[in-house]
């Protein structure tokens, strides 16, 4: 994988060139937006309280100190405050009482596609999701609401002894390894989401690759929050042993309701020594879902973390891929694109903690406002005393399609070794009419030339995508811009 | 039996409310090769872009008509899909977009129902691709991204000749060209030429040692001057344009 080198010099191209025709077959403007009747076997009442962090662990049949874990991060998330940036606003707007927390809508975790309820199995038909696995990936997790609904992984990769679980299975049945790492990467008091993640967890990935195993093909997790007032607090934990490698590929959707929903995640990421994780995120919410999510991960000696990080959609996405250069040599990647709507608030960015000498990090944040949505970089890179010869690189690049709408920058430094050598580039630009007028003097529509400047821009995000992903990412920008130029 | 492809009459166009095009009449029909050659600021490029519709021009008198039908009433994709192509003098960067990609969608774009298969147009690519000695490689760099002058003025050459237009408007297409691409132009310009009207914006005589044009027009401060032959261009290179200056 030479992807580091790639990524940050600017437009190289894929190499191939696509000639063939992208299927259409729009489901109005935001493209997943149907939903389906509730089937559900249990569902909690609205609203938090101890009694309810206490009755999912016991539903779920989890060991005492889960369930303790559970009820101390409740405890921190009812007394922690609203974090004071991002958007504060719409931040208070949250209605914690009116969340269901917990909603089961199948007996169990299917092995066999056939065996998953019939309406939840159309669901995830409709997003494409069986016929992906066949083709291009090593195993599947698809969560419905709070739990997964179907699990599967290929038998070679069992043969190697990669653990590849949703998080419930996880603590079941590997509950020592569980017990070692969680919370461990990012600890419920980390902030007021995580406390909450950490109280009501429940679904998400658990992955375990053993020392020198590489997993070629991706592994990928679908979410889909279909209830109204749904809450999804998936957890996922994954740890590369030293000299292992395992690229890993989520997507996200829920339907629209005039309801709001609230997606709330968290997501450790452990590489030991030498060990590579890339992970990869497409997110496509509908413009009412508040999407909160804490990722980090910790990179021990000449381990690399890349974020792959693609948001599209929500209310306000608060989310900061993060990664701990613990390990001399370490490096991190971190290459996202968000892209924000009318009354969107899309406050993105990354953060990167140099604690080891030789450690180097790329970040590369793209963002695309229109209709008067608002993008926000918000990035940190930090550089302890002891850590010489750090390199960072930090490049933002906005585009704005119209007048109304908005993008700003908050990058911070802290930078403890004057050894270290630090880039960061920030440009806002706009569409030119100069450019419309040209790519429309070939023939494209508004809505059309708009797409193509719009997907050219993310390209440098895209080509890091399967191709099955960059593909459905190019088209939903298409839907986006055909959606608002009338 | 001559076809009218253009029809520009009493034409006086605008930017920012100065007058740039100060009445101007063209005809041009199927067959026909005209030639425009006019002093740094004329109003050539301004020509060009209002015929094919940019939105900063305002034409505040006159009519122009495209096989008979008033352009007014179509909007700068509808005239492409129509059938009018503008070779750029400054053809602009379009980051991220492959020229591959870009040419696959634009030959749909504005062919539609007849636009070739998947296959046919891979071949089709291939032929133009070969011609115009160009390397496949292309394909996968960004729409004149890092291009250099001539590599710019061959990829308009290429989408002209992928999109078969029936008025081909070529804005110093031969600027800036090697003597090999000068030719290669000029090849593509004879290939569409039976079936097309086309207009030269150039300076230069030496594209016309491989084009034969119908018509050459001076263009002097907004107006056409003078029509002539080919050995009009001839003079013009000789003596400049001052000679046709007239006072007033
Ligand atoms: N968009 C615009 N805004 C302001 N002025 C413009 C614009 N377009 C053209 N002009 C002005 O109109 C005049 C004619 O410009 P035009 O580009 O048509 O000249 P030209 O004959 O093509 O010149 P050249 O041979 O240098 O290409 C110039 O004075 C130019 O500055
Ligand atoms: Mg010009």
């Amino acid at each position: 994988m030479n992807w580091k080198k790639e990524a940050m010099n600017g437009w190289k191209p894929r190499g191939e060139v696509m000639v063939g025709d992208t299927a259409r077959d729009a489901v109005g403007d935001y493209q997943y937006g149907f939903h389906d009747p509730e089937n559900a076997t249990i569902r909690f009442d609205k609203g938090l309280s101890e009694q309810v962090v206490r009755d999912i662990s016991e539903l779920k049949g989890e060991p005492e100190w889960m369930c303790e874990l559970r009820v101390k991060a409740y405890k921190r998330f009812v007394e922690m405050p609203m974090p004071t940036w991002g958007n504060c606003d719409i931040l208070e707007q949250i209605d914690f009482d009116s969340v269901i927390y917990f909603l089961r809508s199948s007996e169990g975790t299917e092995k066999d596609w056939d065996d998953v309820p019939e309406d939840i199995k159309n669901t995830f038909e409709r997003l494409g999701i069986p016929e992906a696995e066949q083709k291009w990936l090593g195993g599947v997790t698809a969560q419905y609401e709070s739990e997964a609904v179907y699990h599967s992984i290929r038998s070679d990769l069992e043969e190697q002894g990669v653990i590849f679980l949703d998080m419930d299975s996880g603590l079941k049945q590997h509950p020592e390894i569980v017990k070692k790492w969680f919370g461990s990467v990012v600890p419920h008091s980390d902030n007021k989401f995580s406390a909450l993640n950490t109280a009501v967890w429940s679904g998400g990935s658990f992955i375990y690759v053993p020392k020198g195993v590489h997993v070629e093909m991706p592994v990928q997790a679908y979410f889909r929050i279909n209830a109204k007032n749904m809450g999804q607090f998936e957890r996922t934990l994954i740890i590369a042993d030293e000299g292992s490698s395992i690229q890993y590929v989520e997507g996200c959707t829920a339907p629209t309701y005039s309801t709001e929903s609230l997606h709330s995640a968290v997501v450790e990421l452990i590489a030991m020594d030498g060990a590579k994780i890339r992970y990869s995120t497409v997110q496509n919410w509908s413009a009412n879902v508040y999407n909160l999510v804490t990722k980090r991960g910790i990179a021990h000696k000449d381990a690399t973390i890349e974020w792959v990080d693609g948001n599209i959609g929500s209310k306000l996405t608060m989310k900061y891929p993060s990664v701990i250069l613990k390990g001399e040599g370490s490096h991190a990647e971190v290459i996202s694109v968000a892209y924000a709507g009318g009354s969107q608030h899309q406050d993105t960015g990354a953060k990167v903690h140099h604690l080891a000498p030789n450690t180097t990090s790329n970040i590369l944040s793209k963002s695309i406002s229109k209709n008067g949505g608002r993008s926000s970089y918000r990035g940190m890179i930090q550089v302890s005393p002891k850590a010489h010869d750090c390199r960072s690189k930090v490049v933002c690049d906005a585009l704005l399609l119209d007048p109304d709408s908005q993008s700003d920058t908050y990058p911070t430094m802290e930078v403890g070794n004057s050894s270290a050598d630090l880039e960061h580039e920030a440009s806002v630009s706009k569409v030119s009419g100069d450019q419309l007028f040209y790519l429309m003097s070939r023939g494209h529509n508004e809505a059309e030339a708009m797409a193509m400047i719009v997907n050219g821009f993310f390209e440098p995000f895209t080509r890091e995508l399967p191709m099955e992903y960059a593909v459905e990412l190019n088209r939903l920008l298409e839907l986006e811009m055909e959606g608002a130029i009338g | 039996m001559e076809e009218e492809v253009l029809r520009i009459a009493g034409l006086h166009v605008s930017v920012d409310g100065t007058e740039i095009i100060k009445g101007l009449d063209l005809s041009i029909s199927i067959g026909e090769i005209h030639v425009i050659m006019g002093r740094n600021g004329a109003g050539k490029s301004t020509l060009a872009n209002v015929i094919m519709g940019h939105p900063a021009y305002e034409i505040t008198s006159g009519t122009i008509h495209y096989r008979g039908q008033p352009l007014e009433e179509l909007e700068v994709f509808e005239r492409a899909r129509a059938g009018m192509f503008l070779s750029f003098q400054y053809p602009l960067v379009i980051p991220g977009v492959q020229v591959g990609t870009f040419l696959r969608k634009s030959v749909q774009a504005v062919r539609g129902e007849k636009a070739p298969t998947a296959r046919e147009f891979r071949k089709e690519l291939k032929t133009h691709m070969e011609a115009m000695g160009m390397e496949r490689s292309f394909l996968a760099r960004y729409v004149n991204d890092g291009f250099s002058g001539g590599e710019k003025k061959r990829l308009e050459m290429l989408q002209m000749l992928l999109l078969t237009p029936q008025l081909a408007l070529l804005d110093e297409t031969d600027s800036g060209l090697d003597i090999d691409a000068l030719k290669v132009v000029a090849t593509g310009i004879n290939s569409i030429a039976p079936e097309a009207g086309c207009l030269l914006i150039t300076h230069y005589q030496r594209m016309l040692e491989h084009v034969k044009p119908d018509y050459v027009h001076v263009m002097i401060d907004g107006c056409i001057v003078k029509t002539g032959g080919a050995e009009l261009a001839g003079e013009l290179e000789e003596r400049g344009y001052e000679w046709l200056e007239t006072a007033g």
